[in-house]
């Protein structure tokens, strides 16, 4: 467990809020490769099985955040950021229903 | 590719001249018709060249997709049952089609995309017709097996289509993409339901007015809208056989963990950090070989570097480095950037504002891990009407393989280099990644390009060239990159299962009971 590597801006937190009060308990993972490769992936709990290969880096508004364990040494074990911005991305992440994505900062 | 001697710029689709008509709004194409979002709902979809609008396109919901479903599932029985000559003559009427209509799709797709039109025409649109004859030829070719169990018990073994499969589509190349997928799903007999990505949903729209006449109702159908919606309720729909999809890996993961709870099949293609190699001897002779060679690095800014197979990272070895950089550099400064209609333009925008500040996050990181920025490294700003546009300067950085930038895909023009002393190090550094999608090998020495090729963990090894991708030479990944492979003749089985009729002729009684 590698908890508090993971911080979240005033609005990536309140839209995490809004998510939340709308589709119920969230999660994020980190993604990885094409396309919308290094984007955080949010979604319902139960949409996503977490393994025993991925790190909980800790937890932003009420949502806890993993990333895949050998993804997260590769990176250098950066501290994460997590923002939002404009414009819906292109995964099944739920902020892109807002025409919203989240952005891994740092 | 060469600068052209002339000068033209095609007119943005909808203005006179464009060879592209348009409309104000699209809808979903389902069961051979254009049926309007139930909800109601569209969204504006817009050109990075400009970041002005299109047009506008569904913004679908779950109900859209369950229309789409009821469409192919409608249609499934009687395209399954058509014989595999006529099925293969449908898709040639789609290749047909798409090369008579070859400017028309090139600029829609350039315009809607960002990318150079060069490469649309000569390329993506020429490629996506020749998947559909590829494919329409190994279908008449596809043969069933029987094994002679013994003298009286024959084992047939037929090739049976799946049913409705999901496609999800990537946005960096919207026509060609889809082109990979529904060409061997319906050559082997399935019917479709596709979503396109979300930045490009237009493009395919209009291949799919040019083909409405001629694939039957409810075989192909698509639907727009967000991934978190449209996309999730496909593939995680019950009434799916299959689902395919391109893209990054929390979705990726997402979808198998969908097919795992539907206990159906899926093929992912999920990105990589491909390594180009570029051993000492290319520069042996001043040549047309070595001149290949530094377009091979340069290929990186290829589709703005939007290339699952984007050659990112560039092995050099070391006695070589600075002679061979500086050509390379030479060449990366020259690249021309702008309008993607200009027929001269070699680099356009990136798909959209997320991707420009993915890239300008990541060419942070690299100047914070300490790369050295050797070209590039900021948004081009262009004048007049592009200046809207999301535009970025092609990029290098120097620095080593445990660095964020080598280990992370992109997806923009930004290239990370280093180099290596000898063939152990180059193949350690090259396989020293999650990922296994692409490689890049540049040798004279034939024997040390198999050695290598070999050994490189990745799907698909480049030797002496890149970014060629025809029809009949397997894609897939290795690694983290994904599961099952793409453009060859093995997807058919992908597309199908198997059927063993297991027939006795002898009537004697097994003599247990």
């Amino acid at each position: 467990m590698e908890e508090g590597r993971v911080s979240a801006t005033p609005e990536a937190l309140e839209v995490i809020e809004r998510l939340s009060a709308q589709h119920g308990p969230l999660v994020f993972l980190q993604s990885g490769g094409c396309c919308d490769g290094s984007s955080p992936l949010c979604t319902r709990r139960s949409d996503l099985f977490i393994g025993p290969n991925d790190v909980l880096l800790g937890v932003i508004g009420t949502a806890s955040f993993y990333v895949d364990g050998d993804q997260y040494e590769r990176w250098g074990r950066p501290r994460f950021v997590i923002g939002v911005s404009p414009g819906a991305g292109d995964t099944f992440s739920l902020e892109g229903r807002d025409d919203l994505h989240f952005v891994t900062l740092g | 590719m060469t600068v052209l001697d002339k000068e033209f710029t095609y007119a943005p689709p909808g203005l006179a001249g464009s060879p592209v008509p348009l409309k104000e709004r699209y809808d979903n194409f389902i069961g051979g018709r254009w049926v309007a979002p139930t909800k109601g709902e569209y969204s504006v979809d817009v050109t990075p060249a400009t970041g002005k609008s299109i047009t506008e396109v569904p913004r679908s919901t779950a109900a859209d997709v369950e229309l789409a479903l009821d469409a192919a599932h409608a249609a499934k029985t009687a395209w399954a049952e058509t014989s595999t000559t006529a099925r293969s003559r449908v898709l040639n009427a789609i290749a047909d089609v798409i090369d008579a209509n070859r400017e028309m799709l090139a600029v829609a797709e350039s315009w809607e995309n960002g990318k150079p039109v060069r490469e649309t025409l000569a390329a993506d649109i020429p490629l996506a017709a020749d998947h559909f004859r590829y494919f329409a030829s190994v279908i008449r070719g596809e043969e069933g097996s029987i094994s002679e169990i013994d003298k009286d018990t024959i084992a047939y073994q037929f090739h049976e289509p799946l049913g409705v499969v999901a496609q999800i589509i990537p946005f960096n190349f919207p026509i060609l993409m889809a082109s990979w997928k529904i060409a061997p799903a319906l050559a082997a007999g399935n019917v479709t339901v596709v979503k396109p990505a979300s930045p490009t949903p237009w493009s395919i729209l209009k291949l799919m007015e040019l083909i409405e006449p001629i694939v039957p109702a409810g075989v192909i159908n698509v639907v727009t809208g967000p991934g978190a919606e449209v996309g999730m309720a496909l593939a995680s729909s019950k009434r799916i056989a299959k689902v395919a999809f391109t893209g990054e890996t929390g979705t990726g993961r997402m979808i198998m963990q969908y097919a795992a709870q539907n206990l159906i099949p899926s093929t992912t293609e999920l990105g990589g950090k491909s390594p180009n190699i570029f051993f000492d001897d290319v520069m042996a002779a001043d040549d047309d070989f070595l001149d290949k060679a530094v377009e091979g690095l340069v290929l990186y800014a290829f589709n703005k570097g939007e290339v699952c197979t984007c050659p990112s990272r560039a092995l050099i070895q070391e006695s070589i480095y600075d002679r061979f950089m500086d050509r390379a550099l030479e060449r990366i400064a020259q690249i021309r950037q702008g309008h993607p209609l200009d027929i001269n333009t070699q680099i356009g925008a990136q798909v959209s504002t997320a991707q420009l500040e993915k890239i300008t996050n990541y060419v942070k990181i690299g100047r914070d891990e300490g790369a050295e920025l050797l070209i590039g490294g900021e948004r081009n700003i262009l004048p007049g009407e592009l200046a809207g546009g999301y535009y970025f300067q092609p990029t290098v950085f120097k620095g080593n393989n445990k660095m964020r930038i080598f280990q992370e895909e992109i997806f923009g023009p930004v290239l990370a280099v280093t180099t290596f002393k000898d063939e152990a190090e180059a193949l350690e550094i090259a396989n020293d990644t999650m990922y296994g999608l692409g490689a890049g090998l540049w040798t004279r020495d034939t024997s040390r390009a198999f050695r290598m090729g070999r050994a490189i963990k990745a799907g698909r090894v480049w030797t002496n060239c890149y970014h060629l991708y025809p029809a009949g030479a397997a894609f897939g990944g290795y690694k983290a990159s994904g599961v099952g492979r793409e453009n060859h003749k093995m997807m058919l089985d992908h597309y199908t299962q198997t059927k063993c009729l297991l027939v006795s002729y002898s009537p004697k009684a097994l003599g247990l009971f």
